[in-house]
């Protein structure tokens, strides 16, 4: 539904988004990530065809949004950043304006403002002003907006920025379910979304895309993918240090911390060990101490964010525990 | 017809959020008020509307030029600079709309708004008619053309509003350019540049005058080039205006 092909946008002489590349099927929900200013939004306003692109071009429905934007817009749901909304309106004012915007008419009109004032938990504000609402029920009030018209196409910039966590749990829930008969496009910087929504996700930096994958694949790349932790007690860490680099399918082993005579060590596998069996070997080696925990690490997708847009910086000695599950505050337009 | 329904919608959300704000009512409030005044108390050379001994609204139109110079962009000012700051630009630019369907339902939206606070001048006709017996054709032609003059006055406040975020700002350069327009045309400016420059540039800088457009109006000539000057003014402003917000797109 969505076909983005060398897509790029020049700010002067900045190259915000370059040559980005990539495709949504109906079906699929994809997660765009990717640090403050790394080219998301621009991205999606080249898509909804509020930017027009410098180089590249962008096709929804495959329609081209430079020669025929009118059949393209009218495929797309879009829910801007900030979630902006005519203020002076009421909820129910501005619902039926942005029905009747997309063509709907009459009953139909009628229809589908009552469906998304449900969908969006906003009956109890339907007739207040836009200007009184919390933050939580303005940005719901402007994705129902993007949903009134039952898209192909959905795209969303931040959809729960700014929502309490009951509120990020229902909106979560709503994309997942509509993503089974839209193709659907979010950006968000919290990566347990990405988990919790998305079929597939693009990590994006300073306007490339430097990943492009299943949340699983993408957890892959971590450093952490497949390693297996260990905690023993009884045993030097020393001790347990040396038999572990016996190992032949350890790549490194790494000791995490010794706290009352429990030893916490971390070994990595080396490329193309076959599943499970690390952890076996680690089992084996293992035998004669006494084992409080042995965990099999799945990778962290916040790991491989950092990894791959701030490479100078990342840590190469994997401290468990010791990353921040949240990359990046607030963007400030 | 699909054109006309967007026009159409844009422009009913348009005047809705006049009316929203308190906007709406201070500036009838203020415009009849000034009317008021100016009519009776001011007037023209020939003296106020009961000195004047006439049956006619001159002393009422030839201020409407003046008025306008302040009200039109104080109604202008916020057409697209406050959408620009909320960011509903956005929205409303990713709607299966094209701009011009955006631009032209806007500026009809607060045209028929100013049309709306003529109308409430009404009283006026009612009451030069029960003193006298004027030629209404001449009051007709001066409210068509004073229409058009606010018309021309808001598509270029349009202009300085999709300019920037700001609405004071829009506020302050409309009024600086509608107030060239009324000037060029103003005696005093005419006979200084006649001092110097070549009968054809002070012609042609008196053409670009609402004022001397606007005067024939007032007499009761309903002349095309007139209407013409004002329309094409408008249309012009309104093309300004797309480019300006296609520039910031890009």
């Amino acid at each position: 539904m969505i076909q983005a092909d060398g897509l790029t946008k020049l700010f002067g002489h900045k190259r915000a988004v370059d040559g980005i590349s990539f495709s949504v099927a109906r079906g699929e929900v994809l997660g765009f990530l990717g640090p403050n200013g790394a080219g998301k939004s621009t991205t999606m306003r080249m898509i909804t065809g509020f930017l027009p692109p410098s180089a590249g071009r962008v096709a929804v429905g495959g329609f081209d949004l430079t020669d025929q934007p009118l059949p393209a817009k009218r495929l797309i749901g879009y829910l801007p950043e900030n979630a902006p909304a005519y203020t002076d309106m009421t909820v129910w004012g501005f619902l039926n304006f942005a029905a009747e915007i997309r063509g709907l008419r009459g009953a139909a009109k009628t229809r589908a403002v009552n469906g998304v004032v449900e969908m969006c938990f906003l009956e109890s504000v339907r007739h207040q002003s836009i200007e009184t609402l919390s933050k939580g029920y303005r940005h719901r009030t402007c994705f129902a907006q993007s949903i009134i018209h039952d898209p192909d196409v959905l795209v969303l910039d931040e959809p729960t920025d700014g929502l309490d966590p009951n509120q990020k749990h229902e909106v979560r829930g709503l994309i997942r379910r509509m993503g089974a008969t839209k193709a659907i496009i979010f950006s968000t910087h919290i990566l347990e979304e990405v988990d919790a929504v998305c079929t597939r996700a693009i990590i994006i930096d300073r306007g490339k895309i430097v990943a492009n994958g299943t949340p699983a694949e993408l957890r892959q790349k971590s450093d952490m993918a497949g390693a297996v932790t260990l905690r023993v007690s009884g045993v030097a860490a020393a001790a347990v240090s040396a038999r572990l680099h016996q190992i032949p399918q350890a790549r490194r082993v790494a000791v995490l911390e010794e706290i009352n005579g429990v030893v916490a060590v971390c070994v990595h596998p080396k490329p193309n060990v076959a599943d499970g069996e690390l952890p076996r070997a680690v089992g084996e080696a293992a035998q004669g101490w006494r084992i409080q925990q042995l965990q099999v690490e799945e990778g962290r997708l916040d790991e491989v964010f950092r990894s791959l847009t701030l490479p100078e910086t990342v840590d190469q000695k994997t401290g468990v525990g010791s990353r921040k599950s949240e990359v990046g505050g607030r963007k400030s337009e | 017809m699909n054109a006309l329904a967007n026009i159409k919608t844009i422009a009913r959300r348009e005047l809705g959020a006049y009316f929203a704000s308190p906007l709406a009512y201070v500036f009838i409030v203020i415009f009849l008020l000034l009317c008021g005044f100016f009519t009776f108390m001011v007037g023209t050379r020939m003296g106020t509307f009961f000195e004047h001994g006439q049956a006619s609204l001159d002393t009422f139109f030839i201020w409407h030029p003046w008025f306008y110079l302040f009200l039109v962009p104080a109604v202008g000012m916020r057409l697209w600079a406050e959408e620009r700051r909320v960011g509903t630009l956005e929205l409303l630019l990713t709607m299966p709309i094209t701009s011009w369907q955006a631009i032209a339902g806007k500026f009809l939206a607060s045209w028929l708004f100013l049309a709306l606070a003529l109308a409430l001048t009404f009283p006026l006709v009612i009451t030069v008619n029960y003193l006298g017996r004027p030629e209404n054709g001449v009051i007709f032609c001066g409210y068509v053309g004073s229409w058009l003059m606010a018309g021309a006055y808001l598509a270029v406040s349009g202009i300085t509003s999709a300019m920037t975020r700001s609405q004071v700002v829009s506020f302050i350069v409309s009024v600086v350019l509608c107030l060239f327009l009324l000037l060029a045309g103003f005696s005093p400016v005419i006979q200084f540049l006649s001092g110097w420059a070549s009968p054809v540039v002070v012609q042609a800088v008196a053409a670009c005058s609402v004022i001397t457009h606007f005067e024939n109006f007032q007499k009761g000539v309903l002349d095309s080039r007139d209407v013409i000057f004002f329309l094409s003014l408008i249309g012009f402003s309104l093309f300004t205006t797309a480019v300006i917000l296609r520039g910031h797109r890009k």
